[in-house]
């Protein structure tokens, strides 16, 4: 039995996104233009094959069902109505795909490649006598990044952040952009009263300290959403589609706080754009100014958007981790770099240190956000007319 | 021959770009004598700005780097000095002043602080000594209340005042050489007159030799000693001002001359040079000019003509004075171009008012406080009476600021006047609503300065074009379109095929094809040239002037030509309305203004342009193919 999360829906709209562009690139125009310049370039090609990799992670994540509970003699089991009972766990397709590292867990800590425990315990020799010593691990050799205090592999937990990186990524700019876009757009362009009540309202918003008004939302909406793990869990569970998904709550209002630097960018380069004599020159076709800002504002303050999302991309993950420490982030059940990060401060303070999983962390963080700034980069000089054709 | 306070001596700078080598300047040598003037002149692009920076030893290194030559200052070579020892020539005894004074002065200090530390750092005076001499320079610029303004900052100044500054600065430690890249070409033509003058007058008192870059080449004509005109970083003319205005000898310099606008042009095309400067990473082997020049002989793209003294005192690069190349084979002239110009004027007959402009007004608001109630208005447009006949052109001029351009735009409804008629075919205007206009849109339309801000950079020249037909001309199909595009485009002077290229791709002056043909495609029978040929070299604007008229003579159109040029204005206008302070002082054809300004403000403004002698104008000819002995 399927179950789709409201961060589900996130993840299958960029999905959906990679492949119209990929669509779109085979067609004439400026994408299949700037396709082509983006292919001389080998960096970002690599970058993008990285990106390419990690949404494709969190795509098999996104994709879950619950199978049904087998009973000991090797038949489904049925509830007392006759339906079918689901087990409480939903695994997504690539809990399957890496089901070893999922299960092959170890008592606790273990370094990464290493073949017993982190810390001494006593151990029973064969002989029956009792000695202190590094007690082997079941699976010895096969944690490449170690294991975690409850022996969970450090890699899976990583690999399970990949999702939660991209949706607080993704999700978050699709809430930004319109806004930012739209607001941003029209108080520059239309200014006056308009332009009033946009600056009113991003001033407001500023003005609150945004971690508050994140706590008072997360608070309100997100403290009894689903957190990961088991889906029966509170009174979400036997349901199909699980709007009240805490991470959703978390991308809504990341959003709803960090629009307004983008907004207050967009108007002023609007403000300077509207001036400039090629708006003045639609202006005396009598463009209407709808279309005016489709033709020649919104083009032009894309780069803007570029340059802003893949900056805030690593911020948001950050703050992702924030969160997740003064307990209004992602639930612990849902793996993710902050809860990571959040742990090995602990980790770092003990000795010998632990180290890995602030490691795994920084390594997954690192493999996504330096590729998706080379990338984004590299997209924005390709669809820049001027750079062409050098 | 007096003392020579600098020598340059085959001066080579060049860039790394990763196209290759760029080579800006490509050995070029000049003396200045003390207290002498030296212009240099040419098109945008040949090098007389990096020539003034390998001067003053300011090149943006590591891509530019001096690739040859030598620099004499009083006897001493500077090219191969220590950073600390040029630093300690630079502002002493060389000293520079921009063209833009708005973004030359720092603005968060005080033009008195700006002046002591120019005069501390060179001159070790104490700081009561150095204000003490500050002031006094300032005096001496002729700025008024000198003690006031130390404590002014810049953006209390007016750009002739900031200008005065800067030169004050330049002048403060009294260099040997003050270098003016276009001093005054963002100044208004009556500062323009008394910046010059200023410059003049320190040079006489202090002994300072200057440097003078400019492209106008009526200033030089009445300001310079010696004038070298470069072309494609090379020196193709250098000869003492008198004698080169008399008898031009280098192509590109008669060519150049010929392309200025002015009264004595009139009813004829103006000169043109053909194609465009090559760029300065693939100059031709021999003769730079060659393949532009309407006198190439076979051997020129392959030999360099040598800068060889032709006449006393007067330097050309070019074979066609070298008896000794003409004697060759290789001197069989490639190309001939016709030395006269074609007749280019438009006929008087029908000349019925197209547009009457009565007693516009446009006033901006001024808001302030919480509320942002108006306090008050700026009266960009107080009250002006024009009338543009058909198939005529009307001059608009005044200096900047004056609000011609908001007439401009007022008259064809970009911003709506406050008040006033604006009667165009027989249909009153101003108090139309916007969405009825429609119809009289196509009809009214606007060219622009800037060829670079008044194309979309992310729309290809096609878009552009189109935008306009398909809002304005709505019978018509895709196919339709296309077509009209293409006849707008080749109207212009460029090809079909250049429909599907983004602006980047084209020259400035191709760019302001494209915006005169976006205009065209709908069909106007009135366009506001708003400084449409200001931004542009004089060749290039030569053409632009060209096509203007001929396309006026071919469609009929009216032209209302809003500019501060007056050379321009002799050139192209009918009528001539002087604007000041959001007024029209001054009506009438353009003959009766300039033979007999009437207004204190036109009288001011005609003697503050510099003018070259018409006897010279009509003297200036192509050197002709000799055949040598």
């Amino acid at each position: 039995m399927p179950v789709i999360l409201a961060t589900d829906l996130i993840v299958y709209f960029l999905a959906g996104s990679i492949v119209y562009f990929a669509i779109a690139t085979r067609k004439e125009g400026i994408l299949s233009s700037a396709w082509r310049e983006l292919k001389r370039n080998r960096l970002a090609m690599a970058s993008l094959a990285i990106l390419l990799a990690y949404a494709g992670v969190a795509l098999l994540d996104s994709v879950r069902y619950r199978d049904p509970v087998v009973e000991d003699n090797g038949r489904v089991a049925r509830a007392a109505d006759g339906s079918v009972i689901y087990s409480a766990q939903a695994l997504s397709l690539l809990d399957r795909a890496v089901e070893g590292l999922r299960t092959n867990t170890e008592k606790t800590y273990s370094a990464p490649f290493a073949s017993t425990l982190y810390s001494k315990e006593s151990v029973e020799l064969p002989d029956g006598t009792i000695k202190r010593d590094y007690p082997p691990l079941k699976h010895p050799r096969s944690h490449w990044l170690g294991t975690d205090k409850v022996g969970n592999d450090v890699l899976y937990t990583a690999l399970k952040g990949v999702r939660t990186g991209i949706v607080i990524g993704a999700g978050t700019t699709i809430v930004i952009i319109p806004f930012a876009i739209f607001f941003g757009v029209f108080a520059g362009y239309y200014g006056g009263f308009i332009d009033d009540i946009v600056q009113y309202i991003y001033t407001t918003l500023a003005s609150i300290p945004g971690v508050l008004l994140i706590v008072a939302f997360m608070l309100l909406f997100g403290s009894s959403g689903y957190q990961g793990g088991l889906i029966s869990r509170s009174e979400i569970y036997l349901k199909f589609f699980v709007p009240n998904d805490r991470l959703f709550w978390l991308c809504l209002i990341l959003g709803i706080t960090s629009w307004t630097d983008l907004c207050r960018l967009i108007r002023g380069e609007t403000l300077k754009l509207r001036e400039l004599e090629y708006v003045q020159a639609s202006r005396a076709f009598g463009i209407s100014k709808p279309g005016i800002i489709y033709r020649h504002i919104v083009p032009n303050v894309m780069h803007l958007v570029l340059i802003t999302f893949v900056l805030q991309f690593s911020g948001l993950v950050l703050a992702e981790a924030i969160l997740s420490y003064i307990g209004i982030g992602v639930g612990p059940e849902m793996g993710s770099w902050g809860n990571m990060i959040n742990t090995a401060r602990l980790e770092l303070s003990r000795d010998p240190v632990v180290w890995w999983n602030l490691f795994g962390a920084f390594l997954f963080m690192l493999a996504l956000v330096l590729p998706a700034n080379i990338f984004g980069d590299a997209v924005r000089d390709a669809l820049d007319p001027r750079l062409r054709f050098r | 021959m007096p003392d020579i306070v600098i020598e340059i001596k085959g001066l080579k700078t060049w860039f790394k770009t990763p196209k290759g080598v760029s080579k800006a300047v490509d050995g070029v040598s000049f003396s200045i004598p003390k207290g002498g003037t030296f212009a240099l002149v040419g098109e945008s692009g040949c090098g007389k700005s990096v020539t003034a920076l390998s001067i003053i030893q300011l090149i943006p290194e590591p891509a530019g780097y001096i690739a040859g030559g030598n620099i004499i200052l009083n006897n001493r070579d500077i090219v191969p000095l220590s950073e600390r020892e040029k630093r300690d020539i630079r502002g002493n005894n060389i000293s520079m002043i921009f063209q833009e004074p708005m973004t030359s002065l720092n603005p968060v200090f005080t033009v008195g602080d700006q002046i002591v530390e120019t005069i501390m750092l060179h001159q070790g005076k104490s700081g009561a000594e150095a204000k003490a001499a500050a002031i006094e320079m300032f005096e001496k610029v002729g700025l008024p209340d000198p003690a006031g303004i130390f404590y002014e900052y810049p953006h209390r100044l007016s750009g002739g005042m900031r200008q005065r500054v800067m030169i004050a600065i330049a002048l403060a430690c009294r260099p040997d050489l003050l270098i003016a890249d276009e001093p005054t070409t963002a100044l208004d033509v009556t500062i323009q007159d008394q910046i010059i003058k200023l410059i003049k007058e320190l040079q006489a008192e202090m002994g300072t030799a200057v440097l003078l870059i400019t492209h106008n080449l009526a200033l030089v004509y009445q300001n310079a000693e010696t004038v070298g005109v470069m072309y494609a970083g090379k020196m193709a003319e250098l000869a003492p001002a008198k004698a080169l205005f008399r008898d031009p000898m280098h192509p590109y310099t008669v060519k150049l001359l010929r392309s200025i606008p002015g009264q004595e042009k009139r009813g004829k095309a103006l000169d043109t040079i053909r194609g465009t400067v090559p760029p300065a990473t693939s100059y031709p082997a021999g003769c730079h000019f060659s393949g532009r020049c309407p006198r190439e002989m076979e051997g020129c793209a392959a030999i360099e003509p040598p800068l060889a003294e032709r006449a006393p005192g007067h330097f050309a690069a070019c074979h066609l004075h070298d008896p000794e190349f003409m004697a060759k084979p290789w001197s069989k002239p490639l190309r001939h171009e016709p030395d006269a110009m074609p007749p280019l004027s438009v006929p008087h007959d029908k000349r019925e008012r197209l547009l009457e402009v009565k007693n516009l007004k446009t006033h901006y608001p001024v808001r302030k406080g919480l509320l942002k109630r108006v306090v008050g208005h700026v009266k960009a447009v107080d009250g002006i009476d024009l009338v543009v006949r058909k198939g005529s052109t009307l001059a608009l001029v005044g200096e900047s600021g004056c609000g011609k351009t908001t007439a401009g735009k007022s008259i064809i409804q970009l911003i709506r006047p406050t008040s006033g008629e604006i009667v165009f075919k027989g249909r009153e205007l101003t108090r139309v609503k916007e969405s009825e206009l429609k119809p009289v849109r196509s009809l009214m339309q606007i060219i622009f300065q800037d060829p670079y801000s008044s194309l979309n950079p992310r729309l290809t020249i096609k878009d552009t074009i189109e935008e306009g037909v398909r809002a304005l001309k709505t019978g018509l199909d895709k196919k339709g379109r296309l077509d009209k595009v293409t006849e707008v485009l080749e109207r212009v002077g460029l090809t079909a095929d250049m429909m599907w290229r983004y602006p980047h791709e084209f020259s400035g002056g191709q760019r302001q094809r494209i915006g005169i043909a976006r205009a065209l495609a709908v069909d106007p029978e009135f366009i506001v040239c708003d400084e449409a040929v200001s931004a542009l070299d004089v060749s290039v604007q030569a053409q632009i002037l060209n096509l203007l008229k001929s396309i006026q003579r071919d469609f009929g159109l009216s032209f209302l030509f809003i500019t501060h040029d007056l050379a321009v204005v002799e050139y192209i206008a009918d009528e001539v309305a002087v604007m000041y302070a959001g007024k029209i002082v001054e009506r009438g054809t353009t003959e009766e203004i300039f033979s007999n300004p009437r207004h204190d403000y036109t009288k001011k403004l005609l003697s503050a342009i510099p003018r070259l002698d018409p006897g010279l104008v009509s003297a200036w000819k192509l050197p002709d193919h000799k055949p040598g002995r």
